[in-house]
């Protein structure tokens, strides 16, 4: 009691404290200098552009405008001017560099690490963590509308061969010392377009089955490497024990292209199926579709935990760390995260056709086109993705070697800290491997659990909302598949594939 | 006589409990947000730590720490205080027009006015971003931030304004014209003071709209004019489970708020039930 009073008085004097400096500091220190300053910069910056009535200071010139420059000037004064807090140009110097990252685990560990970069060069970093479809939603139009709001953006496999030969974002170049022929092949050419690297892996992954062993072992069961879909719903249902809060497999079942679409195409591969076929017409009528959604509903649906189209990443995460899951499939940066006693690794099981039966996916940094301080920005890149800074993660105070960013680079995996610390270096490193994103006799197109063109997101939540109907018996598999396949085509068709 | 007396001590006795377990169900939302910040990110996920855990205020250094929660905060007190007072500055005349001298469209004017509200927001997202950026080059300003809060509110404000301030009578206002009060002398003297309750639940409500909004001030900011949306949304994660930071970011955004309604919570309610003039 005592001490919930203490801590309680504790967190309230200090709010108070801090509240009232903050306001202090607001009010007096430095709201007025900061006010004056900018006043000043923008009469002197609107001085600038009256004398040479050229280009916004700070700007790209817009492709096409509305008004003359002195109307957008006298609009924008008066805007300016309007309100008391006015319009800085976020356009930061060389020594000022905003970053736009995704607010998982690697990159949230990146913002301490990098405070030895700050310190070594002097470079200032912003970041700017959003959730991953904020992200994508805000970069997007950032990028479509020319760039400057970011110096660095954190983009994923998809996007990074369609933005390089879009022109949106800018060829990496680096020097002999980063040695990109370290970086994971697989990685190096899911992040390229026609051979030229426009995106750094940060982290990646692949997906793999994580299981109980003891679960198994209590249940005589086993799971291989590779195994069979029809092994591992065996083993699934000898594990299922809902009396006693145990569901014999927890797989994606949440509607999106990056949630339950990730794990169906993984499985729907393995069958020899895929999304489109040689002339870019989805192939979702096929009998592959038919017999890789059928099993997935049937195995999720009798051997999942209840209301699984609710469940992606994190739910299952925490389903398994309460011991609620006989087996996972899902990405290998998942192992990082798992507490519970017993896990095992087995590679991705397949149904005749091991390949593209586990993706492919990063994290990458790349250099938006609108960039105004780009060289900067590929120096830091080149830093957070070279072996130095993987050890610098490792010999970190705070971090240590099960938290170094994987899949990146073939030398991490030889490091004999890293393979001492953490357990899953070899399922991983085998999964990535294995993965294949490029094109094949069966696909046309790059990628695994996604195909590498624009209008793939649209398609793949189309038809993730229709799978997620399936699973919740909202459907017939047959009934989802072909309102599936009617919507692909008519979005395939718009685009004009064919 | 003895029923009916008995009648009303059941209902003493059961409404107010009604009442409290009604409460209690919308107030454990955030009991549970606040109950969880104080949870390390591994304890907060764990059925069996429900209640026998190590508070720790961890969750609240990082925050302030590695986040910068100060000075989101700072942003989310200007940018919602001063869209409140621009949308004040123009509803009351706006609602003061429209309640004491309507012409032929003013039932068109509010139900358009309404109408803007049904746009969905995405839909202005791109024309938003070019506008704002490559043409105003007013991105990520507090001026932007304030702007579009005050203008995705005026219609809600106009529209309570308007409500409150047709329930004085006009026979007030109409006197006063007599006595040969300007129009501002109006609005500042009879109309606000006698719809006072209605003009601060306005407020009140629309900085709390501006407070919670989410969309915009997430997409038209970067780094300068970010919200305290802005540092939730950060501390979403796809891919890990950082529930006790997200918990004590949440708090930490919701609680100002609900320190502000807790005070006014009396103007709140009479505005809302009652109307201005009673």
């Amino acid at each position: 009691m005592m001490e919930a009073k203490a801590l309680i008085s504790g967190i309230v004097v200090k709010c108070t404290f801090l509240t009232s400096v903050r306001l202090i500091s607001i009010s007096l220190g430095k709201k007025l200098p900061v006010l004056t300053k900018t006043y000043v910069n923008l009469l002197e910056s609107y001085l600038l552009e009256i004398s040479n009535s050229i280009k916004l200071v700070g700007q790209k010139q817009p492709p096409y405008r509305f008004f003359g420059e002195d109307m957008k000037l006298v609009l924008k004064t008066a805007l300016a001017l309007a309100v008391g807090v006015a319009t800085a140009t976020t356009a930061s110097a060389a020594d000022e560099l905003t970053i736009a990252i995704v607010n998982n685990g690697h990159m949230i560990n990146m913002q301490k690490v990098a405070e030895a970069y700050t310190a070594e060069t002097g470079v200032k970093l912003n970041w700017v963590s959003l959730e991953e479809g904020v992200l994508r939603e805000q970069v997007t139009s950032d990028t479509a509308t020319g760039g400057g709001q970011y110096d660095i953006i954190n983009i994923g496999m998809q996007e990074a061969p369609i933005w390089g030969a879009a022109g949106w974002i800018e060829p990496l170049n680096f020097g002999a010392e980063y040695d990109v022929d370290d970086m994971l092949p697989a990685m190096r050419n899911g992040l390229s377009h026609e051979g030229t690297l426009y995106a750094a892996p940060f982290y990646g992954e692949s997906s793999m089955v994580m299981y109980r062993k003891d679960l198994t072992d209590a249940a005589g069961v086993t799971i291989a490497d590779n195994d069979s879909w029809d092994n591992v719903k065996a083993a699934a249902a000898a594990m299922h024990d809902p009396d006693n809060g145990v569901y014999g497999a927890c797989l994606r079942g949440k509607p999106g292209w990056g949630d339950n679409m990730a794990f169906i195409t993984t499985m729907v591969n393995s069958f020899g199926g895929a999304w489109f076929d040689k002339d870019m017409k989805p192939a979702l009528d096929s009998d592959e579709w038919k017999a890789a959604i059928n099993f997935y509903v049937d195995l999720l649906g009798n051997y999942g935990p209840p209301g699984s189209e609710g469940n992606s990443f994190n739910e299952i995460l925490a389903l398994y760390n309460e011991g609620k899951c006989g087996m996972w499939i899902d990405a290998t940066i998942a192992t990082s995260f798992l507490t519970v006693d017993g896990v095992a690794y087995a590679q991705s099981p397949n149904a005749g056709n091991p390949v593209g039966a586990n993706w492919l996916w990063a994290w990458a940094m790349a250099v938006p086109a609108g960039s105004p301080n780009t060289e900067a920005s590929m120096a830091f890149i080149e830093w957070a993705t070279s072996k130095e800074y993987i050890q610098a993660v490792g010999n970190h105070p705070d971090f240590g070697w099960d938290k170094v960013p994987t899949g990146t680079r073939t030398s991490t995996y030889a490091i004999p800290e890293f393979q001492a610390a953490a357990g899953f270096a070899a399922a991983e490193m085998a999964a990535i491997d294995s993965a294949a994103p490029e094109a094949t006799d069966i696909k046309p197109y790059v990628g695994v659990q996604f195909a590498a063109i624009p209008e793939f997101p649209e398609v793949g939540s189309a038809v993730a909302q229709e799978m997620a109907a399936a699973l919740s018996g909202a459907k017939s598999v047959d009934d989802a598949l072909a309102a599936a396949q009617s919507a692909a085509t008519a979005i395939m068709q718009e685009a004009g594939y064919f | 006589m003895a029923t009916v007396s008995q009648k009303s001590k059941f209902g003493d006795v059961f409404w107010p409990i009604v009442a409290w377990i009604i409460a209690l169900i919308f107030f454990f939302p955030i009991f549970w947000l606040i109950f969880t910040s104080f949870k390390t990110d591994a304890d907060a996920v764990k059925p069996e730590f429900l209640f026998s855990f190590t508070p720790t205020l961890e969750n609240y250094l990082n925050m302030t720490e590695n986040y910068d929660y100060w000075r989101f905060a700072v942003n989310s007190v200007i940018t919602s205080s001063f869209a409140t007072l621009f949308a004040l500055v123009v509803g009351v005349p706006a609602a003061y027009a429209m309640a004491f001298n309507p012409s032929r469209h003013t039932k068109d004017i509010l139900m358009w006015m309404l109408s803007t509200k049904m746009l969905p927001a995405a839909a202005v997202l791109y024309p938003m971003t070019f506008l704002t950026k490559n043409f105003l080059g007013i991105f990520d300003t507090h001026f932007l931030v304030i702007l579009v809060l005050c203008l995705i509110n005026l219609p809600i404000v106009i529209w309570m304004l308007f409500t409150y301030f047709k329930e004085i009578p006009k026979e007030i206002i109409e006197a006063s014209k007599m006595d040969g009060v300007t129009t501002w002398g109006e609005i500042k003297d009879i109309l606000i003071p006698l719809a006072w309750g209605g003009v601060a639940s306005t407020a009140l409500l629309t900085f709390i709209f501006c407070w919670n909004e989410a969309y915009w001030t997430v997409r038209l900011t970067t780094t300068e004019a970010a919200t305290l949306s802005k540092l939730i949304e950060g501390n979403r994660a796809p891919e890990g489970l950082f529930f006790g930071r997200l918990s004590a970011v949440s708090t930490a955004a919701v609680g100002p708020i609900i320190v502000l309604g807790w005070f006014c919570q009396k103007q709140l309610v009479r505005g809302l039930t009652f109307g201005a003039v009673k």
